[in-house]
This record gives structure tokens, C-alpha cells and sequence, in this order.
């Protein structure tokens, strides 16, 4: 078995109790360590201090379209329902914190640019495209009756956004000009010490806040499906 | 508060009330999955009484 695989079979069999006790734990400490111990940036101040979410909660969505993405592939290679399933729940996760992440980045870019939103900046139309090409995924997975076919045609949908990922992520290289700031680079992140440890923090507290998210919504959806076999067992 | 404590602040808080917003439709959602399961098991139960012969007492 390879380490990523083994490593997610670990992480499954960590209780629900136990990971939510987790998330709070981090978030709670990324919160302390945001507002009481990062100092305040040369260029922008107090109001950089959304960065430390902003950036985390879009690499997160990016996790959860990859990890969505990744069970379409099992789904479609193995013919798992279960796949479908948590590809899914996966491809939701992404989707909120994708609405997050556009929330945060817009109150950011007001007090910095001055505007809500800026047509002209590449990576926030992109992300905004990739939001939205995921948002038809519901439309497309509530259009079609519950089956095979609405499991492969969804599977493949999300593979398919997967390519728009790297697009977003590379958006802000590829630009001529640009004002949205470049956080890593080829060299490594561009921020040290306290403001550094601060954004590793937020960023693994995110993580594992999806992942809870991800189980509770699991679980809650797996139970509505053994709900409505009983039903049909009984009818 | 300044301006940009305003701001993060409602950055901040926007996070906080999706999650949260969540969290109760997640909650919501398993409150109609127990009322249901609570529905199955107690149908069996009525069913078993209506098959039962009746008894004329007297």
C-alpha cells in the first residue's frame, strides 16, 4: 500500500469526537496567534491580517476539489457507488469554502485596492470561473435521476474541473500586471518567523476543519441513504 | 476601532457564521434523519398489532 493511501485510511479511522475536538483546538490557537502574536505587516498593517484565513481557506478548497476530483477517478475506475458518494461531499466541501474564500478575498481587496471586486485582476476571475463551474456541478448532479449514469456523468464533470486548479493557482505568474500578491514562489513562501509558524497553523486548522466537515456531511448522507433502502424494504 | 479592524473583523465573522450556518443545516438535516428512523421502527410495532387475531372476552 503507498504512504498517501495508508495514510488516508489512517485518517479515516479517527472518531468524529475526536477530529471536531481537534479543529476547535487549532482554530481557537490560529485565532490567538493571528490576532495577539503575528505582527503587523510593513505594507498594509492590521488589515493583512486576513491573509492568514484568506489563503488558507482557498488552498483548502483547492484540497477538497483535488480530493473530490480524485474519487471521481476511483468511482469511474472501480465503479465504487461509495466513490461517488464522497466525491460529492468532497466537491461540496470545496464549494463552500470557495464561497469563503471569495467572501474574505472581496472584504480584502476593499480596504486594500479600495474595491469590492476587480475584473481585471486573472486570478480572482479564475477563481471566480472555478466557483462557479463547480456550482453547475449541482445543477447537473439534481437535473438527472439517481443512478449509474448520473454517478459517471458527475465523476467525469469533476475530473474536468480539476484542470481549471492549476490554471487559477499559476493565473498570477502567467499576468503581465497585476496588484493581487504572489505568497509563494519558487524559492519558498515569502513571509518568515511569526507571521510564517502563524499561516502553517491556520492552514493545517483549516485542513482538518474540512476534513471533519467533510465526515460529518458524510455520515449524515450515507445514514439518508440506509434510511431510504429501509423504506423501500418496508414499503 | 479603526477601519481596518473593521474589516478583518468582518472577515473574521463571515468565516465564523458560514461555518456555523453549516453546522445547523448539517444538524438540522440529522434531526429529520433521527425523526425518520423514530417513524420506521414504530411502524413494524403497528403492524404487528393490527395482525394479532381479536379476542372476545365474555
Amino acid at each position: 500500500m503507498s504512504a498517501p493511501a495508508a495514510q488516508l485510511r489512517l485518517m479515516s479511522r479517527v472518531s468524529l469526537p475526536a477530529l471536531a475536538a481537534a479543529s476547535f483546538l487549532l482554530v481557537t490557537t490560529a485565532l490567538v496567534l493571528v490576532f495577539f502574536v503575528a505582527p503587523n505587516d510593513a505594507d498594509q498593517g492590521f488589515s493583512q491580517r486576513i491573509f492568514y484565513f484568506h489563503v488558507s481557506i482557498a488552498f483548502t478548497a483547492y484540497a477538497c476539489f483535488i480530493g473530490g476530483a480524485w474519487k471521481a477517478l476511483v468511482h469511474l475506475w472501480k465503479r465504487d457507488p461509495r466513490a461517488d458518494l464522497e466525491s460529492y461531499v468532497g466537491v461540496h466541501q470545496g464549494v463552500i469554502f470557495g464561497a469563503l474564500v471569495l467572501l474574505t478575498g472581496s472584504i480584502w481587496a476593499k480596504i486594500s485596492w479600495g474595491h469590492w471586486w476587480l475584473w481585471s485582476e486573472n486570478q480572482l476571475v479564475l477563481f471566480l470561473v472555478l466557483f462557479l463551474f463547480y456550482c453547475a456541478y449541482f445543477m447537473l448532479r439534481f437535473s438527472l435521476d439517481d443512478g449509474p449514469q448520473r454517478a459517471n456523468l458527475c465523476a467525469v464533470y469533476a475530473l474536468f474541473g480539476v484542470i481549471l486548479i492549476p490554471v487559477s493557482f499559476l493565473a498570477i505568474r502567467l499576468a503581465q500586471k497585476f496588484i493581487h500578491p504572489v505568497v509563494f514562489t519558487r524559492h519558498g513562501p515569502n513571509f518568515h518567523g511569526w507571521i510564517l509558524v502563524t499561516y502553517c497553523v491556520a492552514q493545517i486548522a483549516m485542513l482538518v476543519l474540512a476534513y471533519t466537515l467533510y465526515r460529518v456531511e458524510l455520515a449524515g448522507k450515507r445514514l439518508d441513504l440506509r434510511l431510504r433502502e429501509l423504506r423501500r424494504v418496508y414499503a | 476601532m479603526s477601519t481596518a479592524e473593521k474589516y478583518v473583523t468582518a472577515a473574521y465573522c463571515v468565516v465564523f457564521a458560514l461555518v456555523l450556518l453549516y453546522v445547523v443545516i448539517i444538524a438540522l438535516k440529522l434531526q429529520r434523519l433521527e425523526r425518520e428512523v423514530d417513524e420506521l421502527v414504530a411502524r413494524p410495532e403497528a403492524a404487528e398489532e393490527d395482525e394479532r387475531e381479536p379476542v372476545h372476552i365474555g
